[in-house]
């Protein structure tokens, strides 16, 4: 298995809080990574470092062989990752298919010189990115509200918008914070059958994820993190067996 | 008649001004107090073209919108860097420090006198000089430049300019380079602004730094919210609205001495009313600035 990603000695303070402590990790080509741990571990912490929303007290971060750390956020996205966030965010005021479309990389649309003088470029390239925009809503069960505004989705269905975002940037790696905590069973499964075939379209993902079943599904290895620190890893029977992990979530 | 076309230019030099803060404050969001200073730009670059090198409309107009978009590269360069209500300040600063600069150049800009016998535009041999004359030649830049913010609105690039608005961060995640986003609308707008400066001291034939105060600039993005921020039509209704209301008001026979406070307290009226119980404007949909996050 070739590597994708990975860190090395990651380190994040907030005020003496720790937040990351000497974390390293990698990912593979194709692989779903579980990222499990208690509250305040330092998971979505992780997810800031790794997208350029933080920047990590010391430590070191890769994506296909180029140095993460240091860049700027957009840069980072367009490099091939994409995120969800866990306190939810879309673009609330703008429709369910705008949502989608503003996700496609390099539209020419988006340059303002193409925008009045190469109109017909622009609008070929708008009707491409609709259709495969549409097709991803079709499939993901939206389409009825693709004209809606996000705002007016229900919680599960915003989650799975931002999911179908993360699939409209074609990222290579996606990671999920989150992806289907507090949403009804029925999509929940909708959620999680997207991102178990991921792998399918050459894709990885980092899912962090509180629901041990819903994870233990989809994940091909976890890491268990706890005050920062990676405590083990390993398959999701050895990780979920591990006295540690189980202390933590039996009580 | 020639009292309405004079409103009528007046509408359409305000519309051209909401219409391009419309596409910095509506579309993206962030908030511009140095309008009025593109749109004093526009005009002493009018003024001083015009007298010292009697140049026709367009070439005024092009060095006027050239000269206003390098400063508001300039202007927004450093100030993006900061958060969005210190930009606001930032341009604050901006346009106390042009209007100082327009009245204490006294050898170039005339001072606080300004300069006077602007000569009246001249287009393709065309000699404007009837107040139709100019509502027509500033009623079609003003309808330029609407097509402008439409058709930005309406591209990619809009829906890019939206999602900054709502969510910078969340767009900046999604690939986006905002800073480099607000620079571009930013620059575009002042572009727009300064060519209702150059039709206004054609029209006028006078200018002097009182008209490009803060107070200006202020009023202008009264316009917009009035009218509707990030709507097309919003800025062009607020212009209509705010033109012609003081207007209104010597009809019912006030003194011009008091019409003119009066007027200044009809503005703040309207636009707390407008807060109060239309946050979106008469013809927006959605309230200036990003959206309320959810719970
Ligand atoms: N921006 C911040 N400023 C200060 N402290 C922060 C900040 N972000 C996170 N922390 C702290 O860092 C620690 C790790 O937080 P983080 O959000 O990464 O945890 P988490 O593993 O995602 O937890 P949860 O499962 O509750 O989402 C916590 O103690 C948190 O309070
Ligand atoms: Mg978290």
């Amino acid at each position: 298995m070739t590597s994708l990603a990975g860190a090395q000695s990651l380190t994040k303070h907030f005020n003496g809080v720790v937040a990351l402590a000497d974390f390293s990790y990698t990912v593979a080509e194709k692989e779903i990574l579980g990222l499990l741990g208690p509250n305040g571990a330092g998971k979505t912490t992780l997810f800031n470092v790794l997208t350029g929303l933080l920047a990590p007290d010391s430590g070191d971060a890769k994506f296909k062989g180029t140095a993460l750390l240091c860049q700027p956020v957009h840069k980072i996205a367009n490099m091939g990752i994409a995120r969800t966030f866990q306190n939810l965010r879309l673009i609330r005021r703008i429709t369910v298919l705008e949502n989608v479309l503003l996700c496609f990389k390099n539209q020419p649309g988006e340059n303002l010189l193409n925008v009045f003088f190469r109109p017909g470029l622009c609008r070929r390239h708008e009707a491409v990115i609709r259709e495969k925009a549409t097709e991803l809503l079709l499939t993901a069960g939206l389409a009825d509200k693709a004209n809606d505004l996000a705002d007016n989705l229900s919680y599960g269905q915003q989650k799975l918008l931002s999911l179908l975002c993360c699939l409209a940037a074609d990222a290579e790696l996606l990671l999920l914070d989150e992806p289907v905590a507090g949403i009804a069973p029925e999509m929940a499964e909708r959620i999680l059958a997207i991102i178990a075939d991921l792998p399918n379209q050459g894709k990885s993902a980092i899912v962090i994820e509180h629901d041990i079943d819903a994870l233990k599904g989809i994940a091909h290895r976890m890491i268990f993190m706890d005050a920062g620190r990676k405590i083990c890893e390993g398959v999701p029977d050895e990780v979920l067996n591990d006295p540690r992990v189980i202390e933590a979530y039996l009580d | 008649m020639d009292y309405l076309a004079h409103i009528g230019v007046l509408i359409a030099v305000y519309s051209i001004l909401a219409v391009s803060l419309n596409m910095v404050a509506g579309y993206t969001g962030f908030l511009s107090l140095t309008h009025a200073g593109f749109y004093g730009i526009g005009a002493y670059v009018g003024a001083l073209m015009s007298l010292h090198l009697h140049t026709p409309l367009l070439i005024t107009l092009a060095v006027a919108v050239s000269l206003s978009g390098i400063l508001g590269v300039l202007l927004a360069l450093p100030a993006l860097r900061l958060r969005d209500d210190h930009f606001v300040i930032t341009t604050f600063a901006f346009q106390i420090i042009l209007v100082s600069f327009l009245t204490n150049w006294t050898s170039i800009t005339g001072g606080p006198m300004g300069l006077a016998g602007v000569p009246h535009a001249s287009l393709f041999g065309w000699n404007l000089s009837t107040q139709t004359d100019y509502l027509i030649v500033t009623a079609a830049v003003a309808a330029f430049a609407w097509g402008i913010s439409s058709r930005i609105e309406k591209s990619p690039l809009g829906r890019v300019l939206k999602s900054i608005r709502e969510d910078d961060r969340l767009a900046a995640s999604a690939g986006k380079n905002v800073a480099l986003f607000k620079i571009l609308i930013f620059a575009v707008s002042a572009c727009v602004a300064s060519t209702a400066g150059v039709l206004y001291v054609h029209y006028i034939t006078f200018v002097d730094p009182s008209n490009f105060t803060v107070m200006e600039s202020i009023f202008i993005v009264s316009i917009v919210i009035l009218g509707g921020a990030g709507s097309l039509w919003g800025p062009v209704l607020g212009a209509v609205v705010l033109v012609t209301l003081p207007e209104l008001l010597r009809f019912v026979g006030i003194p011009s001495a008091a019409a003119a406070n009066i007027r200044q307290i009809l503005y703040g009226l309207a636009l707390v009313a407008c807060m109060l119980w239309r946050p979106q404007g008469l013809i927006g949909e959605y309230a200036f600035g990003r959206a309320e996050k959810q719970k």
